[in-house]
């Protein structure tokens, strides 16, 4: 069984270190408007951060900030503790973060493999030709490792289920992501199996050391796979709960502002 | 074993092949020539251009774009060629290659126009067609045409590959062939991947092989495989393996299969899209070459008519999508048999051009529905393409 993580490297989890991914004081300015205030997040190794908030929150884009897809106005971002400057979406998969966007940015006409390599397919030793072969066992060995359930890697996706694809999606960002994966409202379009599989998924990548923040609308989704709720009102922090002990009509005043629970940090 | 079976990939050609099997099999019915060797060997070179042109059209709509200029593209670059050759005294070589780069610069604009100001290649390339056939116009002059006197060039579109020297290309297609299969099966056991049984890789091997010997032979037994369609499948061969074994071809599929995803993956889709009209124009410069060998001149009326017309249609018969992101190289030449073949039927009938310009229109709807039925399914299932 061939080892499943690329060149960028499977580091071994080290629980309880800094935090993987840290931003402090993140500003981001449309024009007038302000999107994010001084917003403090952090994620670790290990863990599963839920990101929630209601619609213009700041949630997408906090997390088009950390993807590389916008720049950040003022504040201050850390990988592993370093300062990183993320300008473009290279620099964040050159960072080991990977992104799995709402729409799952998949090629449908393209089969399960050339899509886990998308953009970085890989070559054959001193040659311009694809290692198809090479590639189609890395991806067996990552789906395999995931168990993510998949038919045939050589069929194009648009044959396949949403569970599918967003699996395919999810499979490509623990291939390429070294330290910290992004999920968009993983779960918006899935039935009750499919979003169930997409938990087991989220708990993989946890499991494999992976800094995981999953963007979402859904209590359900939140309670069922965080480790920890981050809450963002108005482009501001508006609360952290732990999923153990918080009740999800709390986490729900965070993000509507309700005054209805005087203790919310 | 499920390689053997027919899947959604390539069924369409399998209607394709069945779809040309009836047009052979409807035509020698009518005219008992259709299928002689002299015939067969007529149409591969009846084809050769519109075969040519079809392979760049292929590349361009995998791409999700299309090139309404490249018979455009193919007159001036013959045009090129004649004036080098008859009017400057160049060598052939010099004028073939000035062809070719006069080409590749007409795609280099195009695709830089299209891709910095965003405009449609629908839009472009028709306007591109009004220019280069002016251009075409203005180069040729009022003579109407200009004739070619080279050997070499003359002999590109009219000359035969010896017997003997037929059989060596067709062992080496067959062992290129079997070479590409065992080397395949040998990398994907060296990375644990399933294989086939040994029996069905020798059955595909000798199914090439007696396909390949029985053109051969046909051939053959007339004047010999003619040089052009020697050409013609080398440029398949690769071009082929550009789009289907490179990651410069992988990244074609992907921006016409999803643009935006292909952007956020890191592809350059700007520098891709240029890159793919420099091809095909290219390619457009290739046939005008091939045509101008034809008639022994560049005429102001070369790479006109329906040839970029069919030349369009001829792809899309073939099994490519107009829709991107779906279409193998072979479909140019499959499509151009079929285009081919019915002209060419109709030809021997006797039947005028408009005959054969509304059958060709007739088959082109047809495979457009099928393309656009496929589609919908697609879309059924889920696909958002």
């Amino acid at each position: 069984m061939p080892t499943v993580t690329p060149e960028t490297g499977g580091r071994a989890f080290e629980p309880g270190l800094r935090p993987t991914l840290e931003l402090s004081k993140v500003t981001k300015r449309y024009g007038q408007v302000a999107a994010l205030t001084d917003v403090d997040f952090s994620v670790s190794a290990g863990e599963v951060v839920a990101l929630v908030g209601d619609n213009g929150a700041g949630k997408s884009t906090l997390v088009k900030a950390i993807a590389g897809t916008h720049r950040i106005d003022g504040g201050e971002i850390r990988v592993d503790g370093h300062p990183a400057s993320i300008s473009s979406p290279k620099d964040a998969t050159a960072l080991g973060i990977e992104t799995v966007y709402q729409d799952l940015a998949l090629c449908d006409n393209l089969d399960v493999t050339a899509n886990l390599f998308l953009g970085r397919e890989r070559r054959r030793a001193k040659s311009a030709l694809l290692d198809s072969e090479g590639m189609e066992s890395q991806a067996k060995a990552i789906i395999a490792d995931l168990a993510a359930h998949l038919p045939t890697l050589d069929k194009p996706v648009s044959a396949l289920s949403g569970g599918q694809r967003q699996a395919i999606a999810v499979s490509r960002a623990a291939l390429w992501g070294s330290r910290v994966v992004l999920l968009d409202e993983p779960t918006a379009a899935l039935g009750v199996a499919q979003t169930a599989m997409v938990y087991d998924l989220v708990r993989k990548l946890r499991d494999r050391g992976l800094a995981v923040v999953v963007i979402s609308h859904n209590m359900a989704d939140v309670f069922a796979v965080a480790d920890r709720i981050v809450v963002l009102r108005l482009g501001r922090n508006a609360g952290e709960f732990d999923p153990k002990t918080a009740r999800p009509d709390q986490v729900v005043a965070a993000i509507t502002g309700s005054d209805a629970i005087g203790d919310v940090a | 074993m499920k390689a053997l079976l027919p899947t959604a990939r390539n069924a369409s050609v399998y209607t394709v092949v069945i779809g040309l099997a009836i047009v052979w099999v409807v035509f020698q019915l009518l005219n008992d020539n259709y299928l002689s060797a002299r015939n067969l060997s007529n149409l591969l070179l009846q084809i050769a251009v519109l075969g040519t042109l079809a392979i760049g059209m292929v590349m361009v709509l995998v791409l999700g774009e299309i090139d309404l200029s490249v018979g455009a593209i193919a007159g001036v670059s013959a045009a090129t060629l004649a004036i080098l050759i008859t009017q400057q005294g160049a060598p052939a070589w010099v004028a073939i290659l000035a062809a070719l780069g006069v080409g590749a610069a007409i795609g280099l604009l195009h695709g830089t126009i299209i891709t910095a100001f965003g405009i449609p290649s629908f839009i472009l390339t028709l306007a591109g067609l009004l220019v280069w056939q002016g251009v075409q116009l203005a180069v040729v002059g009022d003579g109407g045409q200009i004739p070619i006197r080279d050997e070499f060039v003359r002999a590109i579109a009219s000359t035969y590959v010896t017997p003997a020297f037929g059989w060596v290309l067709a062992a080496l297609v067959v062992l290129g062939a079997a070479a590409a299969r065992v080397v395949g099966r040998r990398r994907r056991i060296r990375n644990g991947l399933a294989v086939q049984p040994v029996s069905n890789e020798v059955v595909a091997v000798a199914a090439t092989a007696v396909f390949v010997g029985v053109v051969t032979w046909v051939l053959n037994s007339y004047f010999g495989v003619p040089w052009v369609f020697v050409l013609v499948l080398a440029l398949m061969l690769g071009c082929s393996v550009l789009l289907g074994g490179t990651s410069f071809g992988r990244h074609m599929y992907a921006i016409g299969g999803n643009r935006e995803a292909a952007r956020r993956a890191g592809i350059r889709v700007k520098r891709t899209t240029i890159i793919v009209f420099v091809l095909i124009s290219a390619i457009a410069a290739l046939a005008g070459i091939i045509e101008a060998s034809r008639q022994f001149s560049a005429s102001n009326a070369l790479g006109g008519g329906t040839l970029q017309l069919n030349a369009i249609a001829a792809a899309v018969i073939g099994g490519t999508s107009l829709f991107g992101g779906r279409g193998r190289i072979y479909h140019a030449l499959l499509g151009a048999l079929v285009v081919g073949s019915v002209q060419n039927g109709l030809d021997l009938l006797g039947q005028p051009a408009a005959i054969k310009n509304i059958a060709t229109g007739v088959i082109l709807v047809i495979a457009v529905v099928v393309d656009a039925l496929g589609r919908r399914r697609r879309i059924a299932r889920g696909a958002t393409d």
